[in-house]
C-alpha cells in the first residue's frame, strides 16, 4: 500500500474515533438521547470501507458502522441524527451515499445485500455488496439464509463480520460454535477469512480482495474482522458487570489507531489530528443546529402513495392542532 | 371472453407484468420448473428465463429479505411463499424490513414488492396451510393488503398489487384456485379502481361484508334467503388496508344492517376494524349491531373438523336473522 492510501486510512480512523468521543461527550451531556460506541473498531470498519467502489458497490450498515460512514465520506451530522432521534434511518440520501439507511437489525440487512448483489448482477454493473454484523449477528437465521442464497447463486457480496467478542453482554465463546464465524464460510461454498480486524491495511487488503473475487464471477466471501469494542456496547451498558478491566486494558495496548500512526511521521499524525478536531467542531456544530423535523413528517414516507385512511388520520391531527 | 379459473388468471396476471416490466421478478421455493404448488407460477420460466422466474433455497426470511434488496437495487420483486403459516419465518423482514424502508430512507429506496401467499382454509390441508392473517399485516404500517374473491378480480388485482410503488401482501384464497369463470383480461383496469370494494349482489334487508372464498359462501347464503324473500347485498371487500370505508358505509347506508364474515379467529380480526369503520359512518342508519360470523379463537382446526370451524351457510343465516329480528332495549 502506498503512503498516501495508508495516510487517509490513518486520517479516517482518527476522524472515526474524535468523532465517536465526542458523540458519548453529547451523549453525557444530555444532547444524544443514547449511542453505540464503536471504539476500538475502527480499523475493521474503516478498512474495509475504504476498499469499496463508491460508482459501484454499495454497503448495508446495522448500527455501530460510524467508522465506515466516516470512510464512505458520508455526512456525519446526517448520520448521527439517528441518535439524536431526529430519523430512525439517518437523514443522509441512502442511494447517493451507497450506504444503506442505519438499521438496528443486527441480521436483517444481510438479506439485503444479497438481494441487492443479485440486482447488481443482473443489470452487469459490476457493483458488490458488502454486509456489516457483528458475532451476535451471526447466531441469527437471516445470516445463515443469507449466506446460503449467496452461495446458491454465486452472487457478489462480502460478508464482513466485526467479531468484537461480545453480543452485548454475551461473549463469543457462547455466541459461535464450530470455531468461528470464518469457519461457517465453507458449509455454504463461499470463501472464509480471518483477519487482524485492528490492522487497517490487512482489512482493507482482505477486503479488496473479496470485492475483485465478487466483481470476477468468484462468488461472496465471508470476512471474520477480529477486533474488540473497547467501550461499552451502548451508552446505558456497563461492561463491568461481564468483562475484566484487565481484558480491556489487554486490548487498548492494540488500539489501531496507535498502531498506524506509529507508520507515520509525527508531523503526519499531528497533521491528521488537527484535521480530525476541525471536523469534530463541525459535526458538533452540525449536531447542535439539527432542529426536529416539521411535525407534519409524522405521515410522511409510510407509503409512496398514501392511502385515503392515512390522509384521514393526518387531516384529523390537524385539526387537533387547530383546537 | 374467455374462461379462466382464479389460478390461471394469476399466472396470466404474472405473465402480463413480466411482460409490460422487464424489471419484475418472480421467485420463491417451487415456482420455477415445478410451477408452483398450485401451478400460479407455471410456464413463467420457460418464458422469461431463469433469471427472471427462479427457484430460491427453502427460506423465507432469505426470499423477504432478498426482495427488500432487489427493491433497492431497483427491481420490482414478487416473490411467493409457498403457504400462509410459512411465512411466520419471515415476519421480522415483512415488519421490520419491507414495511418500513420507505419509511426509515426518507422516501429513497421505494419497496413496490408484491407478495404472493397462498392463504386461508377450506381444502382440508395439514397443519400450518391455512391460516388467515390478513389482520396481522393489515396492522403493519407501510404495507397493503389485497385478497381476490373471483378469476377477474385475481388478474387486476394482482397487475395493481405489482404496479403498485408500495408493498402489498396478497392473499390468494386457495380454496377459490380452481374456480372458472369468463372475463376479458384485456378490459381496462379502471373498471376496477384501485383501493375499491365491489357490490357483488344488491339487495335491501342487509350487507353481507366479506373477502377471499368467504364472498362464495355470502353468495350462497344470499341465495337461500331469498328463498325466504330476504334480498341480502354483498360486498366483497378486496383491499383489506388500506379498506373502502366509503363503499362500505354507501352498502351499509342503504341496507341499514350488517353482517361481517371472514375465516380469520373472532379476536382482534378484520371483522372489529369493519364493525367500527361502518359504526363510525353509519351509526345513525343502522337498525341493530353489526354481526360478526368469523373462524372462532382456536389454531386452524384439522380438516375433520373444518367445516365446524368455517363460518356456514347457517351460521350466517342466523346472523342474518338476528339482525333483520334486532329489537332495541
Amino acid at each position: 500500500m502506498d503512503d498516501v492510501s495508508f495516510r487517509r486510512l490513518h486520517r479516517s480512523m482518527l476522524l472515526a474515533r474524535r468523532i465517536d468521543e465526542e458523540a458519548i461527550a453529547l451523549q453525557r451531556q444530555g444532547v444524544l438521547p443514547a449511542y453505540a460506541p464503536a471504539k476500538g473498531q475502527e480499523a475493521a470498519q474503516v478498512g474495509s470501507a475504504a476498499a469499496l467502489d463508491l460508482t459501484r458497490d454499495f454497503a448495508f450498515p446495522t448500527y455501530r458502522e460510524l467508522g465506515v460512514a466516516v470512510a464512505m465520506d458520508v455526512d456525519l451530522v446526517a448520520y448521527l441524527s439517528t441518535h439524536l432521534n431526529i430519523w430512525h434511518g439517518g437523514m443522509y440520501d441512502s442511494q447517493a451515499a451507497r450506504l444503506a439507511p442505519f438499521n438496528a437489525v443486527v441480521g436483517g440487512p444481510v438479506t439485503h445485500a444479497v438481494g441487492w448483489a443479485m440486482g447488481a448482477k443482473l443489470d452487469e454493473t459490476g457493483g458488490a455488496a458488502i454486509t456489516y454484523f457483528g458475532d451476535g449477528a451471526s447466531s441469527q437465521g437471516d445470516v445463515h439464509e443469507a449466506m446460503n442464497f449467496a452461495g446458491v447463486y454465486r452472487l457478489p457480496v462480502v460478508f464482513f463480520c466485526q467479531n468484537n467478542g461480545w453480543a452485548i453482554s454475551v461473549p463469543t465463546t457462547q455466541q459461535v460454535a464450530g470455531g468461528s464465524v470464518a469457519a461457517r464460510a465453507a458449509g455454504y461454498g463461499l470463501e472464509g477469512v480471518r483477519v487482524d480486524g485492528n490492522d487497517v491495511e490487512a482489512v482493507f487488503e482482505a477486503t479488496r480482495a473479496a470485492l475483485d473475487r465478487a466483481r470476477d464471477g468468484g462468488g461472496a466471501t465471508v470476512i471474520e474482522a477480529m477486533t474488540y469494542r473497547l467501550g461499552p456496547h451502548s451508552t446505558s451498558d456497563d461492561p463491568g458487570r461481564y468483562r475484566s478491566l484487565a481484558d480491556e486494558r489487554a486490548w487498548s495496548e492494540r488500539d489501531p489507531i496507535a498502531r498506524a500512526a506509529r507508520r507515520l511521521p509525527e508531523v503526519e499524525v499531528a497533521e491528521a489530528e488537527r484535521h480530525a478536531d476541525e471536523v469534530v467542531e463541525q459535526v458538533r456544530k452540525g449536531l447542535l443546529e439539527l432542529t426536529p423535523r416539521p411535525a407534519e413528517e409524522l405521515f410522511s414516507f409510510v407509503y409512496r402513495e398514501p392511502t385515503t385512511a392515512l390522509l384521514e388520520q393526518q387531516r384529523v391531527w390537524k385539526e387537533s392542532l387547530d383546537v | 371472453m374467455s374462461e379462466f379459473s382464479l389460478q390461471q388468471a394469476l399466472n396470466l396476471a404474472l405473465c402480463h407484468a413480466c411482460e409490460d416490466d422487464d424489471r419484475v421478478l418472480v421467485f420463491g421455493q417451487d415456482v420455477g420448473t415445478l410451477g408452483g404448488v398450485f401451478r400460479v407460477t407455471d410456464g413463467l420460466r420457460a418464458k422469461f428465463g431463469e433469471q427472471r422466474v427462479f427457484d430460491t433455497p427453502l427460506a423465507e426470511a432469505g426470499i423477504m429479505g432478498m426482495a427488500v434488496g432487489l427493491a433497492m437495487a431497483g427491481w420490482r420483486p414478487v416473490p411467493e411463499i409457498q403457504f400462509d403459516g410459512f411465512c411466520y419465518p419471515a415476519i421480522d423482514q415483512i415488519v421490520n424490513e419491507v414495511a418500513r424502508m420507505h419509511y426509515r430512507s426518507r422516501g429513497v429506496h421505494a419497496m413496490p414488492i408484491t407478495l404472493r401467499l397462498p392463504s386461508f382454509g377450506g381444502i382440508k390441508a395439514p397443519e400450518h396451510h391455512g391460516e388467515s392473517l390478513e389482520a396481522l399485516f393489515a396492522h403493519v404500517p407501510g404495507l397493503k393488503v389485497v385478497s381476490p374473491s373471483t378469476p377477474a378480480e385475481g388478474y387486476h388485482l394482482l397487475r395493481q398489487a405489482i404496479a403498485d410503488p408500495d408493498p402489498v401482501i396478497f392473499l390468494e384464497p386457495k380454496s377459490r384456485y380452481w374456480q372458472r369463470e369468463a372475463f376479458d383480461p384485456t378490459a381496462p383496469a379502471e373498471t376496477l379502481p384501485a383501493g375499491t370494494s365491489r357490490v357483488v349482489r344488491p339487495g335491501k334487508h342487509a350487507t353481507l361484508v366479506a373477502w377471499g372464498a368467504m364472498v362464495a359462501r355470502c353468495l350462497q347464503v344470499a341465495e337461500l334467503a331469498a328463498e325466504d324473500g330476504v334480498e341480502l347485498e354483498v360486498v366483497d371487500l378486496r383491499w383489506l388496508k388500506p379498506i373502502d370505508a366509503a363503499g362500505l358505509a354507501e352498502s351499509v347506508a342503504r341496507t341499514r344492517r350488517a353482517v361481517v364474515v371472514h375465516e380469520a379467529p373472532l379476536t382482534a380480526g378484520l371483522g372489529a376494524e369493519v364493525s367500527t369503520l361502518i359504526t363510525e359512518r353509519c351509526f345513525a342508519e343502522l337498525r341493530a349491531p353489526v354481526q360478526r360470523v368469523t373462524g372462532f379463537d382456536v389454531p386452524y382446526p384439522s380438516g375433520v373438523l373444518e367445516d365446524e370451524y368455517l363460518p356456514s351457510a347457517d351460521r350466517v343465516l342466523t346472523a342474518v336473522q338476528k339482525t333483520l329480528e334486532y329489537r332495541r332495549g
